[in-house]
């Protein structure tokens, strides 16, 4: 499906999607929470972005362990240990690898999605970034059992993420900063679940 | 938007570089980040540490001294600092006796200084954690992430830091915080939102004659909007909820009446001026007082009342000696 080199582009790419919808990203983080969602994610992948050179020819772990401890330390809040974790335990995942296969990509969404959860003691229907990152692993692993071309399985991740972020406005937030404003987050797309199918269609339009 | 700022990007570094010129009795600012530290370290007691993001000035770097914390680390506005940054913090301050993390219940804070705990635990650095919870403007249960931790905080710092000064153990030092997380309230109110710099645009949009109630620290929107009321009525509606969520019946008890930034001081007396008659008309004995800017939301203008129950234990405490740049002695 794709390789190291590959992944870095992939990353990259991802950094200037960030940076384009940064203002969007914070916009959306207004009415729940404290308006620095697109900002921070904005700053930490950007660093991310300045460190990529160094990393030219190693493994696909390493890039994306370097990614995560690079989050980890430059983007704060609740957005920095979340995406942090995942990207670095999908590095673990992926140890030692040139090469990823589709399974080896469902193996490593599997383990990113669980890092979210463990590091933010949530689960689905708590209008988070997982309410996007759950469904889309589910219907990416089903398009892949049913024998469906890379591409064509994440689509179909790509389409459950953002369907995912469309039910976040029907949901009351019970975990993070959402929480707060109870009832009045209702009708309010999710910041995290937003930026996670940012990220999810780079790869879906450089891996099609 | 109008702010005396530099670049919006720089803010939190040169806030942090600022207080550390300003008060180099006290403080010390680690080159490694935003951590400020006791300008002569102190051995043998249990360190306490604490922080958040910016935008809460003097909070926290104002409490970091004698009597409170050990250190206090900032991350950028309102946001919560990394992982790395609260794990520097740690190894500066840590003794032998241990560490104690003063935490804020939001969702970013609990897991990067959770984050930077697991990175001191397995360099044989004894680290224990307290979370401050006290907005009762959050409904708190089984599955939601619980009340946040607000200006009631500021008396943990105090408390604790005061048994730490004694030379308690980690668990003593942890027992105390926890009692006062656990004896104080705090709710608040705001009639205009602030400005993160980097964002530009306000976190919400009042109308005339409006405010937000239950607010949190961090320009985010309250629980609810309602039309503005006197002073006297806004107060009573807070001292309700905080009322009613704690049994203060014919306890002593300290309050901290705290400015959200663009408060003047002199709504904040007039406020308690009738908070202290409402307490006395309740039989609760008002013990000690604060008023003034001590946890803010950068150029907010709002208040919180916080209500901490007292026993003999906290009362000592609160009244020994600390020697910070932000903690006046108590009148």
């Amino acid at each position: 499906m794709t390789d190291s080199r590959k992944v870095m582009e992939i990353i990259e790419k991802i950094s200037y999607r960030i940076e384009e919808e940064k203002d969007y990203l914070t916009m959306l983080d207004q009415p729940i929470g404290d308006s620095d969602h697109g900002i921070n994610l904005a700053r930490g992948f950007g660093a991310v972005r300045e460190k990529l050179p160094t990393l030219a020819g190693k493994d696909i772990g390493t890039i994306l362990k370097t990614t995560g401890m690079t989050l980890v330390s430059t983007v704060g809040g609740a957005s920095g240990p979340l995406y942090g974790s995942a990207y670095m335990k999908a590095g673990m995942a992926m140890a030692g690898k040139q090469e990823m296969s589709l399974q080896d990509f469902l193996a490593m969404m599997k383990v990113f999605v669980e890092a979210v959860q463990q590091r933010g003691k949530a689960v689905a229907e708590e209008a988070t970034m997982l309410d996007a990152m759950i469904p889309s692993l589910a219907a990416m692993e089903e398009a892949a059992a049913q024998g469906e071309t890379p591409g064509a399985v994440l689509d179909a991740g790509v389409k459950a993420a953002w369907a995912g972020v469309e039910h976040t406005k029907d949901l009351v937030a019970t975990k993070g900063r959402a929480s707060y404003v109870g009832e009045r987050g209702l009708g309010h797309p999710d910041p995290g679940a937003t930026s996670y199918s940012y990220m999810l269609e780079v790869v879906r339009d450089s891996c099609a | 938007m109008n702010k005396f700022i530099n670049d919006a990007a720089q803010d939190e570094n040169e806030l942090i570089q600022g207080m550390a010129k300003a008060y180099p009795k006290h403080l010390r600012k680690l080159d490694c980040g935003n951590v400020l530290v006791r300008a002569k370290k102190k051995q043998g007691k249990v360190a306490l540490i604490s922080g958040g993001g910016s935008g809460h000035e003097p909070a926290h770097g104002g409490y970091v001294g004698q009597g409170m914390l050990d250190a206090a680390v900032a991350g950028a506005v309102f946001t919560s600092p990394t992982p790395d940054q609260v794990y520097e913090g740690i190894k500066e301050i840590a003794t032998d006796v241990g560490v104690l993390m003063i935490v804020k219940n939001y969702t970013g804070d609990v897991m990067n200084f959770e984050m930077a705990a697991e990175m001191a635990a397995m360099e044989d650095i004894r680290v224990e954690e307290v979370i401050a919870c006290d907005d009762v403007a959050v409904k708190d249960s089984l599955y939601t992430v619980g009340r946040r931790g607000v200006a009631g905080t500021v008396f943990v710092h105090k408390i604790a830091g005061a048994l730490a000064e004694e030379g308690a153990s980690l668990d003593e030092v942890k027992a105390v915080a926890q009692k006062v997380i656990d004896n104080v309230r705090t709710m608040g109110a705001a009639i205009a939102p602030c400005t993160v710099p980097a964002a530009g645009k306000p976190g919400f949009v009042l109308g005339e004659d409006e405010m937000e109630v239950g607010i949190g620290i961090h320009g985010e929107p309250g629980t609810h909007r309602e039309p503005l009321k006197s002073a006297n009525e806004v107060a009573e509606l807070l001292l309700e909820r905080i009322l009613a969520d704690l049994d203060y019946a014919g306890s002593e008890v300290a309050v901290l009446i705290n400015g959200s930034g663009g408060t003047p001081l002199m709504e904040l007396y007039l406020i308690y001026n009738h908070v202290a008659d409402v307490l006395a008309e309740k039989g609760i004995q008002v013990y000690r007082t604060l008023v003034g800017e001590y946890m803010t939301s950068i150029e907010m203008q709002g208040f919180s009342v916080s209500i901490l129950r007292l026993d003999d234990e906290m009362k000592r405490l609160l009244d020994a000696p600390a020697d910070t740049p932000a903690w006046k002695e108590l009148g």
